[in-house]
């Protein structure tokens, strides 16, 4: 089932009616999402992902734009209607119900053709347990579950009616770094095992490029860029893109391109043939660095720290716009770094430049 | 030593309460109790000089051969067993109403709680004004001045305005089972504020994200009630019935506000007493004694039922 998003706007009036500080959660978002995906919504808190995920449901009301699942035209229709499976942030499983009966529920309030005998429900109840693995904990109520198990039964729950959409509020947030790891593993396997249309909201950049087939950044209410993970890294589309994924963090430079040179602190870093004579903002991908005793770009060296695989290199610059910039070196071929400075040439495809006022990409 | 010299404030602060609780609750409680078991006592007998009471249960012996303790029993146990449920189930019914509703919510609220903070005796004599019928009934020619509100009502539903076309609720003639009405009637409508109050409350405290779950489950609004909100409220619901027995076994100046002293219509005095009623029998009679057994059976009567509540409720109530 594709979901489409014509026009989507949300906007949350003012408190107070004498002062006009509404916000606008989010802004005119258009999208296909093609049927079978898992879709990452990305962004930093406030940026509208979530409103955008609970107007997929049905649970908040667009202020206009319309929403489409497949064909149909699901704007006016209530959650109840909708057929959706949702994993909340905390979860929300009834606190008094067992984990058989909270998987249950959904079948139990199953209408008209859709109605299915109890031996029916049972097994699929068990079907959907079995996919997430919980089957032993069916007999206990949800106080008794961890934090990861209790994420485990509210997807077997929001899944055990086949829904046509699998919606997911930062649903890993609760838990700890390993098990996110591991779980995040699984909703990408549960995703491809059933096939089904699924969304899902993150902070988490590392979390949402690792499972999604798709990612969509927001910010602010506005859709920065969509695209493959992999091609949103390679090819920023704005400086806000670039800064929000990536761990490390995107080196930021001041710079300026003159006669298609790029210069960083008046040394020429780069060949940028084509781009116009102006002051720009220059991204640098750590993994874009290469350790070069001829190398244009000096740096002060303040610490190497070694990871085993990599070798992660940090220093400072005077044009640099973050306090340290750290470059990873692969760690092969032995490092060999002493004194004051480090010297770098630069991989052209990791460097990045941007418009110094607009922040949009300016391609070379 | 810091400790103890906390300690001891704190029982300085606390020696006001613990003075007046010992003067006017453990004192009467121990009182009652051992006059219960000294037969035949009295106050005044006592104050007439050198008595002595005989130990035993001849008070609770008393008790119950009084002739209107098996009707007082009947009446208590069958008007808790009414009340309590129906005025639950109604209190849940409007507290859940009044959750969902946005304007006019404040304001209906405040028409419900009237009743709490109204005297009991003065809103049982605007009941008996509504079911009264004013001038003489019977045989004779009816010379009937006013068939009181609830009548008229059902005269003119009804459409028959014969003068003989009335229910006799409450005058002289009428049945055990219209007072009994009249009082379920108006218990219950005295019970719902306080049940209505402590419900809304849970209803607030309940997580919305329950029922958005419910939205997603696609789960119809009567199950959403007896499947979410009933068990997720069944600690406050719990509270609201043992209160209600507990206070439903005390049951007295409704009946006293609707039919006076007489404890049932003229032509039937005591048909409606209760246990409390009963313990003010005995004390008019000066029969502190008997009264003081009365209060002991009444005691273990309630101690029971709410042990019994207590029971249930740990199988039923959640969490």
């Amino acid at each position: 089932m594709k979901i489409v998003l014509k026009n989507l706007t949300k906007i949350f009036p003012s408190r107070n009616k004498k002062s006009n500080d509404e916000v606008i959660a989010v802004n005119n978002f258009d999208f296909e999402i093609p049927d079978g995906k898992l879709i990452g919504l990305l962004g930093p808190s406030g940026c509208g992902k979530s409103t955008t995920l609970y107007m997929i449901s049905g649970l908040q009301k667009p202020t206009s734009g319309q929403i489409f699942f497949g064909e149909d035209d699901v704007t006016e229709l209530s959650t109840e209607k909708r057929g959706i499976g949702l994993v909340f942030q905390n979860y929300a499983l009834y606190p008094h119900m067992t984990v058989k009966q909270n998987i249950l529920f959904p079948l139990q309030n199953l209408r008209g053709e859709d109605k299915m005998p109890k031996e029916k429900m049972l097994e699929q109840a068990y079907h959907a347990a079995k996919l997430v693995q919980i089957e032993e904990l069916m007999d206990r109520k949800p106080s008794e579950l961890s934090g990861g198990q209790q994420q485990r039964v509210a997807i077997a729950r929001a899944l055990v009616k086949m829904p046509r959409v699998l919606l997911l509020d930062e649903p890993l947030s609760n838990l700890d770094a390993r098990l996110r790891l591991q779980t995040r593993e699984e909703i990408r396997r549960i995703q491809k095992e059933t096939g089904i249309t699924t969304v899902f909201v993150t902070h988490d950049q590392e979390e949402a490029m690792s499972i999604s087939d798709m990612i969509v950044v927001m910010k602010l209410g506005v859709v920065q860029q969509i695209g493959e993970p992999q091609n949103v890294y390679d090819s920023p589309a704005n400086l806000f893109v670039a800064k929000f994924l990536g761990t490390p963090p995107i080196n930021v430079f001041e710079g300026e391109v003159k006669e298609g040179k790029l210069l960083i602190g008046g040394a020429v870093v780069l060949d940028v043939n084509g781009v116009e004579d102006q002051p720009v903002t220059v991204g640098i991908r750590p993994e874009g660095f290469i350790l070069d005793e001829q190398g244009p770009l000096h740096c002060r060296l303040s610490n190497v720290e070694v990871m085993g695989r990599d070798v992660s290199i940090v220093s400072t610059h005077e044009h640099s716009l973050n306090p340290i910039i750290r470059s990873i070196i692969n760690a092969d071929h032995k490092v060999n770094i002493g004194g004051e400075e480090v010297c770098y040439s630069l991989k052209s495809h990791k460097v990045f430049l941007f418009n110094r006022d607009t922040e949009e990409r300016i391609y070379f | 030593m810091v400790e103890s010299k906390q300690q001891w404030k704190a029982w300085l602060y606390l020696a006001p309460a613990i003075v007046l609780l010992l003067i006017f609750t453990v004192w009467p409680i121990i009182n009652t109790v051992s006059m219960a078991f000294l037969e035949g006592y009295s106050g005044l007998t006592k104050a007439g000089g050198d008595v002595t009471f005989k130990i035993g249960l001849g008070n609770f012996i008393h008790v119950v051969g009084h002739p209107d303790f098996l009707q007082a029993m009947k009446n208590t146990i069958l008007l808790c067993l009414i009340t309590v449920p129906v005025s639950t189930i109604l209190a849940l019914l409007i507290a859940v109403a009044l959750n969902a509703i946005g304007p006019l919510r404040k304001a209906l609220q405040t028409i419900f709680f009237l009743p709490y903070v109204t005297n009991s005796i003065a809103i049982g004599m605007v009941f008996a004004a509504m079911f009264n019928v004013i001038g003489s009934i019977g045989t004779r020619r009816p010379v009937i001045v006013s068939y009181g509100i609830v009548n008229d009502i059902i005269r003119l539903i009804s459409g028959n305005s014969d003068p003989k076309n009335f229910i006799n609720f409450i005058n002289t003639g009428s049945s055990y089972e219209m007072n009994m009405l009249v009082m379920v009637i108006y218990i219950v409508w005295n019970a719902l504020p306080f049940k209505i109050l402590v419900l809304l409350g849970g209803l607030q405290s309940i997580n919305k994200q329950y029922y958005d779950a419910a939205k997603v489950d696609s789960a119809p609004r009567w199950r959403v009630l007896t499947r979410i909100t009933v068990p997720l409220l069944s600690p406050m619901i719990a509270y609201v019935v043992i209160t209600g027995f507990i206070g439903g076994f005390k049951e007295y100046t409704s009946i006293v506000g609707i039919f006076g002293e007489n404890m049932g219509p003229v032509h039937d005095a005591g048909r409606l007493n209760t246990m409390v009623g009963l313990i003010y029998d005995s004390l008019e009679l000066d029969n502190q004694g008997g009264a003081s057994a009365a209060a002991l059976i009444l005691f273990g009567i309630i101690l029971v039922v709410t042990l019994i509540n207590l029971q249930v409720s740990k199988k039923r109530v959640h969490y």
